[in-house]
């Protein structure tokens, strides 16, 4: 099978060093996978190619790059797999979001920073057990979706908020959080989350689900983002913009069966939070100008008691 | 396809709320191509759950998309969504609720009161797939009275109608993957490619971090035009609200102006098929559309 492999180059050594794409025409196995292929580059072809690997099996999280766009284990992809109607193009990028040491090689001190951030190992109070602490079965099982992260930064590099705001404590170190919050041995629940909550923290994520899409190991990092959001809420974390969202969001479907758009960012920013609430009035005005706004007198769709008593039902079971 | 097909329709809340213009749209357009919409029978549907719902309760989201899923078996007929987030949010319950039969019938069990029973026939689907899949490009080619010759327009398509991509039948179908692009070349415009077009716009963290939010706005927006779009169209009226509503305020953190038009995909169609702009709600855009429109009639 012919193939060319686009490979986005940078090297800070050159006399100018500025990244630019080099395309290595390729002659592999129908079974074979990103990684295999850019080996065969560097050790047939042209031996300045730099790429990180080692286990060569979904294990070890060395190799992620972006190919064609996005963050993939280049070991545990295959060529084939990629080529879309006839193209026979792959174009490999380092991944992304963290800064580039050379060719495929990106610096991980952004990514483990976020995990340090986050205390990952457990913090039991009171008295040590004089035995063995025995974890029930299913917490544990229910963690290993987590723990079966491999740190390979996929996740980091396609998160569409890491990418504007380096602040974000992104998908792999709030997944790792989870694990902490949710282990039945640890008792810090409540003053980790009292630090999520803070800006760079779980609200900030916009779920736009690339971390879910590009986790090579199934661990779901928005899913525990959300997950912590429930618990922040429930551990009595209400004030901050995104829980007064998340409320006001479900009070709106609960009584009228449809979302008060207008009353939305009221219930955000909260009624007093005068500086927000002017700032929406600009956008409001023109809104109202060209027949956009939403109406004022929101109102609910036919049945809507329906709507109101499966919330209570629902909400009753938990 | 001949004739006409008929679908349940499911607008969503953006559409009857804060972007009136795509629900007039999409009922323009599909009056245009053959495709009845059946209203009646889904007036007491209720919102998704967006996303937002989910993440304080699940099951309760479930339970919402359940019932309006029941409501579309009631009406006898598929069920077509306008908005990419119904669209994710819709497939992503269907996938839960019709792979465990148990978990189904406890659902039931909450709609039982009101009468409805979801028996797991449900196929919510996007009017942009509905045209790739169910009506076919050639019947909107054969609509076309306007070509949108020179326009060069950049897709925009919105996370959840995206990802996951296990949920949403993207193995099955894998042309999905470029619908908007086939969408915009059928209707004689060109694509303008940016490495945005399935990134995300921002809306969910607009009021939580507007700084970034606003930053996703200029990224997506200043790189389609360096790509050299005219307009940006998207299949997801959240994606609107940011990427139109909020321009101006993301062109003021940028200092650059954007001045983009961004379409619902319905308008898009809707212009080369020569219906009027105002009929589109071209002129309840945030950004105008005017200079789009002028260039549409000037091209005849
Ligand atoms: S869902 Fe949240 S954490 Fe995951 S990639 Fe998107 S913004 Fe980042
Ligand atoms: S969560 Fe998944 S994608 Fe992110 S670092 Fe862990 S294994 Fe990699
Ligand atoms: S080389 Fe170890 S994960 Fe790819």
């Amino acid at each position: 099978m012919e193939v060319t492999l686009n490979v986005r180059r940078y090297d800070p050594d050159s006399a100018k060093p500025a990244p630019y794409y080099q395309e290595y025409d390729l002659e592999i196995d129908e079974t074979h996978t990103v990684l295999d292929g850019l080996i065969k580059v560097r050790e047939e072809v042209d031996g300045t190619l730099a790429l990180r690997c080692s286990c060569r099996s979904a294990v070890c999280g060395s190799c992620a790059m972006r190919v064609n766009g996005h963050a993939v284990l280049a070991c545990k992809t295959k060529v084939r797999d990629l080529l879309h109607r006839g193209s026979t193009k792959l174009t490999v990028e380092p991944a992304g979001n963290m800064p580039i040491i050379k060719d495929l090689v990106v610096e991980f001190n952004v990514f483990w920073d976020k995990i340090r951030a986050v205390e990952p190992w457990l913090q039991p109070q009171g008295v040590p057990p004089q035995q063995e602490y025995i974890a029930p079965n299913e917490d544990m099982l229910h963690l290993a979706g987590v723990m079966a992260c491999i740190m390979c930064g996929a996740c980091v590099s396609d998160c569409t908020v890491l990418e504007v705001d380096k602040h974000f404590l992104g998908p792999a170190a709030l997944a790792k959080a989870y694990r902490f919050v949710a282990d039945p041995r640890d008792d810090a629940e409540k003053s980790r989350l009292g630090k999520l909550v803070q800006y760079g923290g779980v609200w900030d994520c916009t779920r736009c689900m690339q971390c879910v899409q590009v986790c090579p190991k199934g661990v779901d990092p928005m899913g525990r983002i959300m997950a912590l959001r429930d618990r922040a809420i429930e551990n009595g974390y209400h004030n901050s913009n995104g829980a007064r969202h998340a409320e006001t969001f479900a009070r709106s479907i609960k009584h009228s069966g449809t979302l008060d758009e207008l009353r939305l960012p009221i219930g955000t920013f909260g009624i007093w939070n005068v500086k927000e609430m002017l700032k929406l009035i600009p956008l409001g005005l023109k809104a109202q100008m060209r027949g956009k706004r939403p109406p004022i007198f929101h109102k609910a769709i036919p049945g809507a008691e329906n709507v109101r008593r499966i919330f209570e039902k629902v909400e009753s079971k938990r | 396809m001949t004739g006409s097909v008929k679908y349940a329709f499911y607008p969503g809340c953006v559409s009857r709320g804060a972007c009136p213009e795509l629900y007039s749209a999409t009922i323009e357009v599909c009056a245009r191509l053959g495709i009845e919409l059946e209203t009646k029978g889904m007036q007491s549907a209720s919102c998704t759950g967006a996303g937002v719902l989910q993440e304080k309760n699940r099951r309760l989201g479930d339970t919402l998309n359940a019932r309006n899923f029941a409501l579309a078996e009631r009406t006898g007929l598929p069920l077509m969504t306008i908005c990419s987030t119904c669209q994710g949010v819709m497939a992503q319950a269907n996938d839960r609720l019709t792979k465990d039969p148990d978990y189904l019938k406890s659902i039931n069990a909450d709609l039982a009161p009101e009468g409805l029973e979801y028996k797991g026939t449900a196929n919510p689907k996007h009017l942009l797939w509905i045209l790739l899949e169910e009506v076919g490009l050639n019947r909107v080619r054969a609509r076309v009275t306007r070509p949108l010759k020179g326009l060069k327009i950049a897709p925009f398509y919105g996370c959840y109608i995206v990802r996951p991509s296990s949920v949403l039948g993207y193995q099955e179908h894998p042309e999905r993957s470029d619908a908007l692009e086939q969408v915009i070349q059928v209707v004689g415009a060109e694509v303008a490619d940016f490495p945005g077009k399935t990134a995300c716009c921002g809306f969910p963290i607009l009021t939580i971090n507007e700084k970034a939010s606003m930053k996703m706005v200029s990224n997506h927006t200043l790189s389609a035009k360096d790509a050299g779009a005219t307009a940006m169209v998207t299949p997801c009226p959240l994606c609107h609200l940011n990427l139109d509503g909020y321009q101006p305020t993301a062109a003021a953190q940028a200092r650059k102006p954007i001045d983009l038009s961004i379409l619902h995909l319905p308008q898009l169609i809707g212009l080369a098929m020569g219906i009027d702009a105002k009929a589109l709600g071209l002129n309840k855009h945030i950004m105008s559309t005017q200079k789009l429109v002028s260039q549409v009639a000037v091209a005849q």
